[in-house]
């Protein structure tokens, strides 16, 4: 079992990322260990969303390159590499706000069950049943993430906490194995990141490994196993939280030089 | 955003069904079943148009094109080569299929409104093609003696049949693409409508699913053209320029473009409107178009498919 642990899901190597002459990422190297919980921390502006948007493929790094279960995945496509079990949320809300809460995690289906435009033209019975399978795994992912009463409801009309979880939600429906979220408590209350918490430590123990990028350091120091501390798209420090939390450079980093 | 229910769709059946009847026993609009089979051939265009536009964002200007390709192949290998109509139709679907994936694929790869300058061009580029390959197409004359259809032996041979033959054409389309809205496919091009970072991260490859919504409303073109062809026996350029483009955008405009039943009414009303209706205002009838465009856009921005809703909405509160 301890190998199986050990095996990195992900790969980050001497990945290097420019915009002009801004440098925002440089020489970065990190794992992520199979089934763990990885956490990304740095100052604004220190390159983390643009490290989620290379491995999440919006757009591909200029240097360096990002192995997912031992193949490079930075020239795929986004879509590609949802397929091959990486799912993501947004800093910013992403939903589907015309769809219904149901909808919008059927939709996190799309990598597992797909229907042909004729199929879905003509009716086949191949293709209601797919949709039924859909359904059914949609209202699961409802009920995990507790959010089965409104599953009718229009997705703009959640709160800003309901709307982070149906977002996790949807990435859960796609079954990855790596799942990033990009600040899941940004602007929420206490009550709510607390959820917040608890549905990722649930996610996790199902097994899947969880990348993420998070602002505040209460629920950071919680639920990660490791953390990578970036600043001005350098890796200044990785370890533990408890190491992390009393690391000096990170400290100056974040305080500035006096402290 | 969407709930196409059985009940309207049974109720514009029964319409349907009853249409040529009905003009039959009011001598005032007797000729008015000739006017809905134009109604129904450009109907089968809007259907598709919109899907294009109100699903995939993407706006075609060259869907008159799509729609020639469709009237010349049938006229030309029926005419000049005396082939079976409904093979002909079935080749002038695939050579507009082949013709919108050249054209559709590489501007739609691209984010933004780059189909709308490629279908532009494309269009002027195969109006040309209409107007000059005399040998061909009859150049501006057109081409004459294009036969009627007939189905098993049985000859379309009046205004009526030709009437149930396109009407069946769209009320199939019609469901084919209400099923297609309802479907997975149609939850993904939702998707893309409302956030394509996020649909794409779900898995949903954009740009396919545009090029197939646009290959799709093409192909329903080109149907429409060869109907169209051997409806009328005769195809001349004209029909096909830039500006029935253009007609066809105002008849979604005007219906309403995120709702398919907006494709049905817009494209009915400005077939009246502008073989019957606005007769009157002769040459003076695109100033009225312009006039009931802007009219709508600022009152009635989601178009008479939307009144229902607004008259709803009125009445809860």
């Amino acid at each position: 079992m301890d190998t199986v642990r050990e095996e990195n899901v992900l790969e980050v190597q001497k990945l290097v990322m420019t915009f002009g002459g801004l440098m925002a990422l440089s020489n970065l190297n990190f794992q992520v260990k199979k089934g763990s919980i990885k956490a990304i921390i740095g100052p604004n502006g220190a390159g983390k969303t643009t490290l989620f948007n290379i491995i999440t493929g919006s757009f591909p790094p200029t240097e360096g390159t990002v192995k997912f279960k031992d193949r490079s995945i930075q020239h795929l496509k986004a879509h590609k590499i949802a397929d091959r079990g990486i799912s993501r949320t947004f800093q910013t809300v992403e939903l589907f706000g015309n769809m219904t809460v149901l909808e919008n995690v059927m939709l996190g289906c799309h990598t597992r069950v797909r229907t042909s435009f004729m199929a879905s033209g003509f009716v086949l019975p191949q293709s209601r049943r797919k949709e039924k399978r859909i359904r059914e795994s949609a209202l699961k992912i409802l009920k995990f993430i507790g959010l089965t009463d409104k599953f009718k409801d229009s997705a703009d009309s959640l709160p800003l906490g309901e709307q982070k979880l149906l977002e996790i939600g949807r990435a859960l429906a796609s079954e990855p194995e790596l799942i990033c979220l990009d600040e899941p408590a940004a602007g929420l209350n206490e009550t709510e990141t607390h959820v917040a918490s608890s549905l990722i430590k649930a996610i996790n123990a199902k097994g899947i490994t969880v990348l993420l990028v998070e602002h505040d350091m209460k629920v950071v120091m919680n639920i990660s196993d490791e953390i990578v501390v970036l600043n001005y798209g350098q890796k200044i420090a990785e370890g533990p939280p408890e190491d992390i939390r009393n690391n000096s450079r990170v400290i100056e980093a974040y305080l500035g030089a006096e402290a | 955003m969407l709930r196409i229910t059985k009940l309207p769709i049974t109720i514009f059946a029964l319409f349907i069904i009853f249409f040529p009847w009905i003009a039959r026993q009011i001598p005032a609009i007797d000729h008015y079943t000739d006017i809905m089979v134009f109604a129904g051939i450009y109907c089968l265009i809007t259907i598709g148009l919109s899907l294009l536009m109100g699903y995939a964002g993407q706006i075609s200007l060259g869907h008159a094109a799509f729609y020639g390709i469709g009237a010349y192949v049938s006229a030309i290998l029926t005419v000049r080569y005396g082939l079976n109509p409904w093979a002909c139709m079935c080749i002038g679907v695939a050579v507009t299929a082949a013709v919108a994936l050249l054209v559709g694929a590489p501007s739609l790869k691209l984010k933004g409104h780059y189909l709308a300058m490629a279908t532009l061009a494309f269009g002027i580029i195969i109006f040309i093609i209409f107007n000059e390959e005399i040998e061909w197409t009859g150049g501006p004359d057109g081409m004459a003696g294009i036969p009627g259809l007939s189905i098993f032996g049985f000859e379309l041979d009046s205004v009526e049949k030709y009437f149930y033959l396109v009407w069946g054409f769209v009320l199939a389309a019609f469901v084919f693409t209400v099923n297609v809205i309802q479907s997975g496919t149609g939850r993904a091009l939702r998707a893309i409508h409302a956030s394509e970072p996020a649909a794409s991260a779900m898995g949903v490859d954009v740009s396919r699913f545009k090029i197939m919504i646009f290959v799709y409303s093409a192909v329903l073109a080109s149907l429409a053209g060869s109907l169209y062809a051997h409806y009328l026996n005769f195809v001349n350029p004209s029909t096909f320029d830039l500006f029935f483009s253009i007609k066809l955008l105002i008849m979604i405009a005007l219906g309403g473009m995120h709702n398919i039943w907006g494709a049905v009414i817009g494209a009915g009303l400005i077939t009246f409107l502008s073989y019957e209706w606005l007769h009157y205002f002769e040459e003076f009838d695109v100033i009225v178009y312009g006039a009931i465009l802007l009219l709508v856009t600022i009152f009635l921005p989601q178009g008479l498919a939307g009144v229902p809703g607004i008259v709803k909405d009125w009445f809860r509160s």
